[in-house]
């Protein structure tokens, strides 16, 4: 084994004032390791955090102790032990989870995130890449490019890191041939230029004896003529630099608001700079202002100068986070994007997206999900996938879905336009997740491609007379009286005595009833998930319309998801939908079977039946409950009548 | 004109941006303060965050009344230049039963730490708690969020965690639910000693060298901080310069003997020294490998 080469600075024991000035002036460089087990990826990192100093004494020994009772080393050093982090990774012998590592040498931090290489663990993957700077892809010499080089390369390159290194390692395992080296790298090149990696630095390395890892050229190699692995690490240019040439942006995270005299706004700064005096644009109301200070906390400076003691900057740059105090009074709230006045990002509600799927539970197509881009939070509607990628052969295969893993390009639409930029030309601006609504689990990731145009052109027309308008000459507040049950359970009765007694006392209502909206307005949807789920879309949007003009609508479908019915309450301002839940057991509404329904979905002829043989999700806190076994239709209406009053 | 950052104030920053999207998106939130120097660091950081604002949220200090009596100092005093609101919580059962080191083992940490932090969690309704832990210090941190999900039972799922991209974080939960939130999740030893020299950040002397009186057992230097400490026959209390690379409770904190008196030394010593800074708790030992990633799963910080 080789001496670890970082071991002591001899600075540190001789003159620790200078080593710490030295040393607080460090650059910071995120990257990511790709590749397996077999590939020898623990074994780097171990060696990595071991040359460096990372591990000590006390971890050796424990490391020493594992090594002996469960290593596949022998008697030698099993480093995979000390990164494989949880206790269920160590038992099953593989890497569940990213996992952030940290070392330093003279010149750069540098956080490694570890991932599992597996196809199932792509999400992993992704996630790890999504803050790096730099990927390391590992290759076994023995083995060459394999369809998981192939794979971690496309993904590396998907997520948008341009560092890309191939690390030919386990070189000491094929008598260190340059042959050997120069065939996987011709065959990496081909494959590079396939999927439009621009440039790759190549690596013979051996993570075990640790060939060209932090000196060259290794004795062994002596036909390498380029940077060992630390010294390319500690070279490369890091992203965050190259984002301040880029015009400014900062996403508005929170007001600060101490007192009167001070408005400011909070943010981390994506890209570019900023300086007072500079011209600047809140998006998307599109009002411009100037900055008049950048404010940081001004502290006790610490005994030599660094981020202690700054006080109000004479400019900031992308990665910091800052405070900015504007010239005028304008609109500025958390979600907005303050940018440079003369080159700001554009706004849309609908684009191309490259989305990775990250949950055990498909995408619903059509189904709303949150959507949270920099600090903007909205509601948004995955379109059908125009493909997918099949991450091993980057052949685009035909798909109605996105399963855990898959990566697929679809349009997505949100509520309301976001201020955005594509992800080529700014992460932050252009990556998102999506979030489902009653799980709360990030189930996506995705990048903007691009805007699609119609959303340009698709404008909201300003009406001069308003909803309060509508609604004051009705002499009512609108409201949406939304029924949902079982098929059979009575919604449509009960709605209907409803509808009958307010039109008594002379209010303006509308009954949008579940089977006749089925013979027009939908009829071209069927009972499949999907169209359930667009089925309860359209009947909310119209449902809206209505209310906007001032109307009560009763509505009566099964409406069996509770996302969409939290799709349509989101849709209206609060307190005008009133989920009525019609509550009547299974066994009481097929007995009912008024309409023979039961009997078909039962003996076959009827698929995806709500409650036979498609899950019905019951509400979990409804306005308004009515128990159909122990009310009648006019005493349930009677019921809601009552609480639904007085309307005004 | 381009200004490479430096690896502190890229980590401040990230910081920053954390606390401030808790604020942002949570209802209650609370920052756990331990006294330790991760907490005086993450305590400056949101200071940083919000000026001129005071943090907009209070300082809980679940305690074991068994914490050096200079922590308390230190905290009493960092309250009050915070100009946060400090709450102390000590579990009533805990206090009721006499539960201390000496007596009563693993059940200490569980019963003040474990259950105390839950209990004050749950009383105050706080829906989402910072906490000063580091990836690097332990296997299982390295794999946990920055925003780590539990369960209203405050437990931990490894196995389930949220995904974490860029800097997305994914603040949304059912009532009930919390969020445990790592603000320094991505800083090292060495990275916090730096920070608080670069910024005179003040912290506990008892990380600095001096004669304070102490007793060695089961191979740990402790110090006898007051007069509840009982000593075992043959025991003797010895002064000794020493200095403590990590806080906790007294009686199962581990001192080391050093003459380190000023934060460059420290910060030399540390560079020089080859053992890890938790090799002093007896806390992570108790129930083998897997301890902390277990104790999480139960709940604790």
């Amino acid at each position: 084994m080789t001496e670890p080469i970082y071991k002591t600075d001899a600075l540190i024991a001789e003159d620790i004032d200078a080593y710490l000035v030295q040393h607080q002036n460090k650059s910071l460089l995120r990257f990511i390791t790709c590749g397996s087990v077999d590939d020898g990826k623990s074994t780097l990192i171990g060696r990595l955090l071991y040359d460096s100093k990372m591990i000590f004494e006390d971890q050796l020994a424990a490391l020493e102790a594992d090594s002996k009772r469960v290593g596949t080393q022998g008697q030698e050093i099993d480093f995979a032990l000390l990164v494989d982090g949880l206790a269920a990774e160590r038992e099953q012998g593989i890497t569940i989870d990213v996992a952030y590592r940290f070392f330093a040498t003279e010149k750069r931090k540098f956080i490694v995130a570890d991932t599992p290489g597996h196809e199932q663990y792509t999400r992993n993957m992704v996630t790890g890449a999504s803050t790096a700077d730099l990927a390391v892809i590992l290759i076994d010499a023995r083995k060459g490019v394999l369809t998981q080089t192939r794979r971690h390369s496309y993904l590396a390159h998907l997520i948008g890191i341009r560092n890309i290194v191939l690390a030919v390692n386990k070189m000491d395992l094929v008598d260190y041939d340059l042959a050997i080296f120069d065939a996987i790298v011709k065959d990496y090149r081909e494959f590079a230029d396939s999927i439009g990696i621009e440039s790759f630095t190549a690596i013979p390395i051996s993570g075990f004896k640790g060939d060209n890892i932090t000196t060259t050229p290794s004795p062994n190699t002596p036909w390498y003529k380029g940077p060992a692995l630390i010294a390319h690490l500690e070279s490369v240019e890091i992203d965050n630099v190259s984002d301040q040439a880029k015009p400014f942006r900062m996403p508005v995270q929170w007001v600060n608001r101490p007192n009167l005299d001070f408005r400011g706004f909070s943010g981390l700064i994506a890209s570019g700079s900023v300086k007072p005096g500079d011209a600047i644009r809140v998006l998307p109301s599109g009002k411009t202002s100037t900055i008049s200070k950048v404010v940081t906390m001004p502290g006790k400076a610490g005994p030599a100068s660094g981020t202690g003691g700054d006080g109000d900057l004479d400019e900031a740059v992308a990665g910091q986070s800052v405070t900015l105090t504007l010239a005028d009074e304008v609109d500025c709230s958390r979600g907005d994007v303050i940018a440079v006045a003369d080159n700001p990002p554009e706004a849309s509600s609908q684009f191309e997206a490259t989305i990775v799927w990250m949950d055990d539970a498909a995408l619903h197509v059509g189904r709303s999900y949150w959507l949270k881009l920099g600090t903007q939070m909205v509601s948004a509607t995955v379109h059908a996938p125009k493909y997918t990628v099949n991450v091993n052969t980057m052949e685009h295969l035909a798909a109605k879905t996105l399963e855990l893993n898959a990566i697929g390009v679809a349009e997505i639409a949100t509520d309301r336009a976001i201020v955005f930029e594509p992800y080529a030309d700014n992460r932050t601006l252009g990556g998102f997740i999506l979030i489902d609504k009653i799980s709360n689990r990030t189930v996506g990731a995705g990048m903007l491609n691009f805007s699609l145009r119609r959303a340009q052109n698709v404008h909201w027309q300003p009406t001069d007379i308003t909803r309060q308008e509508h609604a004051r000459l009705k002499n009512q507040t609108p409201r949406v009286l939304w029924f949902t049950g079982l098929s059979g359970s009575g919604k449509s009765t009960i709605a209907n005595e409803v509808e009958k007694s307010l039109n008594l006392m002379n209010r303006h209502t509308f009954l949008l009833d579940g089977d006749n909206v089925r013979h027009g307005l939908n009829k071209d949807l069927g009972f499949t998930e999907a169209d359930r789920i667009e089925n309860i879309r359209r009947v909310g949007e119209v449902a809206r319309l209505m209310a906007d003009a001032g109307l009560i609508v009763l509505t009566a479908f099964i409406s069996p998801f509770r996302a969409e019915r939290e799709l349509v309450r989101a849709m209206l301002p609060e307190g005008e939908f009133i989920e009525i839940f019609v509550d009547t057991p299974l066994n009481v509404a097929e007995a009912r079977d008024v309409k023979g329904l039961y009997k078909k979905a039962r003996s076959g002829q009827l698929k995806n039946f709500t409650g036979i043989d498609s899950p019905y999700e019951p509400p979990e806190h409804p306005e308004i409950r009515v128990n159909t076994v122990e009310m009648t239709p006019e005493q349930a209406a009677e019921h809601i009548i009552r609480k639904i009053m007085p309307l005004k | 004109m381009s200004k490479t950052l430096t690896h502190l104030e890229r980590l401040e920053a990230e910081s920053i941006h954390i606390l401030r999207e808790v604020v942002a998106e949570a209802e209650r939130p609370v920052m756990l303060y331990s006294v330790g120097k991760d907490s005086a660091v993450m305590l400056h950081l949101a200071r940083k965050a919000f000026y001129p604002s005071p943090p907009p949220f209070p300082l809980l200090h679940v305690d074991t009344t068994w914490k050096f009596r200079e922590m308390y100092a230190l905290r009493d005093r960092m309250a009050v230049e915070s100009g946060m609101e400090l709450l102390v919580y000590q579990n009533p059962e805990a206090i009721e039963r006499g539960i201390n080191p000496f007596d009563h083992g693993p059940l200490h940490t569980d019963m003040w730490k474990t259950e105390g932090l839950k209990q004050a969690l749950d009383k105050y309704g706080f829906d989402a708690a910072f906490g000063g832990a580091r990836r690097d210090e332990e296997k299982s941190r390295a794999k946990e969020r920055i925003f780590s999900f539990r369960t209203a039972s405050h437990g931990w799922d490894p196995k389930n965690q949220r995904p974490e991209l860029w800097n997305l974080y994914n603040a949304r939960k059912a009532k009930g639910e919390s969020i445990r939130i790592f603000p320094i999740s991505n800083w090292t030893e060495l990275d916090i000693w730096q920070y608080i020299h670069l910024n005179a950040i003040p912290i506990v002397p008892l990380y600095f060298s001096a004669p304070r009186p102490t007793v060695t057992r089961d191979g740990l230097l402790l110090m006898v901080d007051d007069e509840r400490f009982p000593l075992k026959p043959g025991e003797a209390v010895v002064e000794r310069s020493i200095r403590f690379r990590t806080l906790g409770c007294y009686p199962l904190t581990g001192a080391v003997e050093s003459t380190a008196a000023t934060l460059p030394e420290v910060i030399q010593e540390m560079l020089l020294t080859t053992t890890s800074e938790r090799q002093g708790r007896v806390i992570d030992k108790d129930g083998g490998d897997a301890s902390m990633e277990k104790k999480k799963q139960e709940g604790y910080f």
